[in-house]
């Protein structure tokens, strides 16, 4: 492959599509998958056969276009509209309105802030290209990068961008990635791995599915260029097993670009050589700890283990290992196409760049977002998000996962970056967002994550395997009405003890949920404490259900 | 290391053991041990590759593999029974997953698997007695935009409540009565 032939691609594939009148895009991503988006598809493919407008219009399965709440939702090109709620009962008069007036009925404003708000980078190409087609993602300047990493750059050039646009780890840490590939690209040996973490465990994130499923090259190439910066030829993606679509769509693409030899041997007639492969999750919240994770590629039960050593000098088999999330992946081919210094004039002065939400709970738009790093709190709930459903109040929003914390009211005037949200006993995460109003009682939440992660412990390490346990039996004590007030302290104790003693992250993280509730609402835990009642009405106060 | 890049010198061990019964399936496994050298790391795709084609990971199925692979059968069942995805209980003829995601937790799925405990009378992880339907939870299914979502098998529904599920399940029952 040459940059010719690579722009030769491109260009057969613009010419391509701009010989269509119209094209239709539809989201077959899992959200609108679910609302059978593939039967609108089909039925919209068969009714321009019919027709026979097949070289007037293209109909197209697209990644994510972001707004799930209103799948299956289509896009119609050029003129940038959306339909929503689409069923194949519309599809005629779709055909029927093309190149007139739109159809109001089926109509989802592109102008509303959730279009509007938002600053595409890392899914600039989820809802417009086909994800199954590697010419597609060419056409969008796919594998530029990578081109101009391995021919007009050098592996410390490459490393000095990532540097310089100051990404940090989007899989929640917030570590700057060009720290870690600094590391990486010194450690000493010929062997070197990188790999991809997208084991997406937090429940209520699903941006790195989106991405796999919308946008999979984006990944690999990334992958690959991070391998030529730190001098690793093999990679492996970890990608969870229950993500069947994202498995898929991602074996597809890597098997699209050996064709093309854009992973291989001498990538671009270069000595560069990189190979991707996929190794399935199997359902542990751990193996999104690196040390966890590399236990799992190699076959073995997902255990952390003490760092140091850190995977940067001892990984995979013992081998150097560069370990990154899919979104820190996706964000590298623009940084290297754009230069570090574009990306470091997006976001604020610490965390640069955008970041991909997902939304969800009690929100009028759920969905997936990206916007720029400082974006206030507030505008994503209320702007973005069109605020709670029902007219019902806004209690707190949930950032993390189960690593995270409860976020109230008075502080939604916050600007969302990495230290922001730690001043306030959340954390980043890996960009789950659960928005939660009135209905739900904050000591129940607190529980639900505490079970989670008791059950999701490995049971390596003490304070977190029998810490857990205890600070969710002390939960159902409360929420069941049998708390005394000393109960308090005894959960604030246990909070800071698991959280100072455990050997990984998921320990060390796992009482943020009750701390935070504990800061914000210690009000909903006195209620279950002394008035044995449920301000929300969802604790069942009579029989409490202790852990078995 | 563990010979993860070396090339593979010595003959394929799987065809040396004997199989727990001569079902074709068992070649399918076989393949999938064979793509990655037959080396210890594979456990975790073998066993993906058994359940895959027989549901579950039954005893024989360990051992089995436990044997191809060089791996101590300890290993073995410690992965299996590490990971929630692997079940080493054969499944009902239908499967429900209702998803127990933060997203999904919130929007009420917890009434759902009250709604078919109380009428269906099984819990997460249970069978009815017919065989029929098994009830399993999951931690994310990643369809939070949905919530709460349910998975009939294999098809993911959003924005479910307990009647609809409960219509769903009572199909599977009375489609096969």
């Amino acid at each position: 492959m040459t940059l010719e032939e690579l722009q030769e691609i491109a260009k057969i594939e613009k010419d391509r599509q701009e010989g269509f009148q119209h094209r239709v895009n539809v989201c077959v991503a899992a959200g609108c998958l679910s609302c059978q988006s593939d039967l609108v598809r089909q039925a919209l493919e068969k009714e321009i056969n019919r027709r026979g407008l097949e070289s007037w219009c293209e109909v197209k399965g697209v990644g994510c276009l972001g707004l799930c709440t209103a799948g299956p939702l289509i896009a119609i090109e050029p003129q940038g509209l959306y339909y929503q709620g689409v069923t194949v009962a519309d599809v005629s008069d779709i055909i029927e309105s093309l190149g007139g007036s739109p159809l109001d009925r089926l109509l989802c404003s592109a102008q509303a802030p959730f279009f509007k708000r938002q600053q595409k980078i890392v899914l600039e190409n989820c809802g417009k290209i086909d994800p199954e087609r590697i010419e597609d993602y060419i056409a969008e300047s796919g594998y530029e990068g990578l081109y101009n990493a391995l021919r007009m750059m050098t592996p410390t050039g490459v490393i000095e961008q990532v540097v310089r646009s100051g990404l940090r780890g989007r899989g929640g840490a917030g570590f700057p990635t060009g720290l870690k590939w600094t590391a990486v690209s010194k450690a000493t040996g010929t062997t070197k791995f990188v790999v991809c973490n997208a084991d997406e465990g937090d429940p209520g994130a699903f941006m790195d599915r989106s991405v796999l499923e919308s946008d999979p090259h984006r990944v690999i190439e990334g992958m690959a260029i991070a391998g030529f910066a730190v001098g690793a030829n093999h990679g492996f993606i970890y990608v969870r097993a229950e993500y069947p679509l994202a498995v898929k769509r991602i074996r597809t693409a890597i098997a699209r670009a050996e064709r093309l030899g854009l992973l291989g041997n001498n990538i671009f007639n270069t000595t560069f050589n990189f190979d991707v492969k996929v190794r399935l999750g199997a359902g542990a919240f751990v193996c999104g700890e690196e040390t966890a994770l590399i236990a799992s590629v190699e076959g073995r039960r997902g255990t952390p283990r003490p760092r140091p050593p850190f995977p940067a000098e001892y990984g995979l088999w013992g081998y150097p290992t560069l370990i990154n999330n899919v979104e820190t992946y996706a964000n590298i081919p623009p940084i290297i196409r754009r230069g570090g210094s574009w990306f470091a004039g997006i976001g604020t002065e610490k965390s640069k760049g955008t970041k991909v939400f997902a939304l969800a709970g009690r929100v009028v738009n759920t969905g997936l977002i990206e916007v720029p790093m400082g974006t206030l709190l507030r505008d994503i709930v209320h702007d973005i998000g069109g605020g709670i459903p029902g007219g019902r109040k806004f209690k707190a929003v949930q950032t993390g996962g189960p690593s995270g914390g409860c976020i109230p009211e008075p502080n939604l005037d916050m600007p969302v970056d990495y230290e922001s949200l730690a001043a306030v006993g959340s954390i980043m995460g890996s960009g789950g967002m659960i928005i939660m109003d009135e209905t739900s009682c904050m000591v129940d939440v607190a529980k639900f994550f505490m079970e989670f992660c008791m059950s999701e412990s490995c049971g390596k390490c003490a304070p977190c395997r029998v810490g857990t346990t205890q600070i969710y039996n002390l939960l159902c004590k409360i929420a069941g009405g049998n708390g005394v007030p000393s109960d308090i302290a005894m959960l604030e104790e246990l909070c800071d003890l698991v959280k100072s003693t455990s050997l990984c992250g998921l320990g060390q993280t796992a009482p943020n949920p009750v701390m935070s509730t504990l800061k914000y609402f210690m009000d909903e835990y006195q209620a279950h404490i002394e008035e044995k009642k449920c301000p929300a009405g969802a604790c069942k106060i009579q029989g409490s259900e202790e852990a078995k | 290391m563990d010979g993860a890049l070396t090339e593979m010198t010595m003959e394929p061990k799987a065809e040396t053991v004997a199989k727990p019964a001569e079902d074709s399936r068992w070649r399918l496994v076989n393949r999938t041990m064979r793509l990655h050298g037959n080396e210890p790391h594979a456990l975790i795709e073998t066993l993906h590759a058994v359940q895959e084609h027989f549901g579950f990971l039954d005893l024989d199925a360990l051992k089995y593999v436990a044997e191809a692979l060089r791996v101590p059968l300890s290993r073995v069942y410690g992965v299996a029974t590490f990971y929630h995805f692997f079940s080493l209980k054969p499944p009902g003829e239908h499967t429900c997953v209702v998803c127990m995601g933060t997203a999904c937790y919130i929007g009420g799925a917890s009434g759902i698997l009250n709604g078919i405990q109380e009428t269906v009378g099984i819990g997460p992880g249970e069978t009815t007695e017919d065989g029929k339907i098994s009830l399993v939870t999951a931690r994310c299914l990643g369809s939070c935009g949905l919530a709460p979502a349910v998975v009939f098998d294999g098809e993911v529904r959003g924005r479910m409540n307990p009647p609809a599920v409960l219509e769903n399940l009572e199909r599977w029952e009375e489609h096969d009565s």
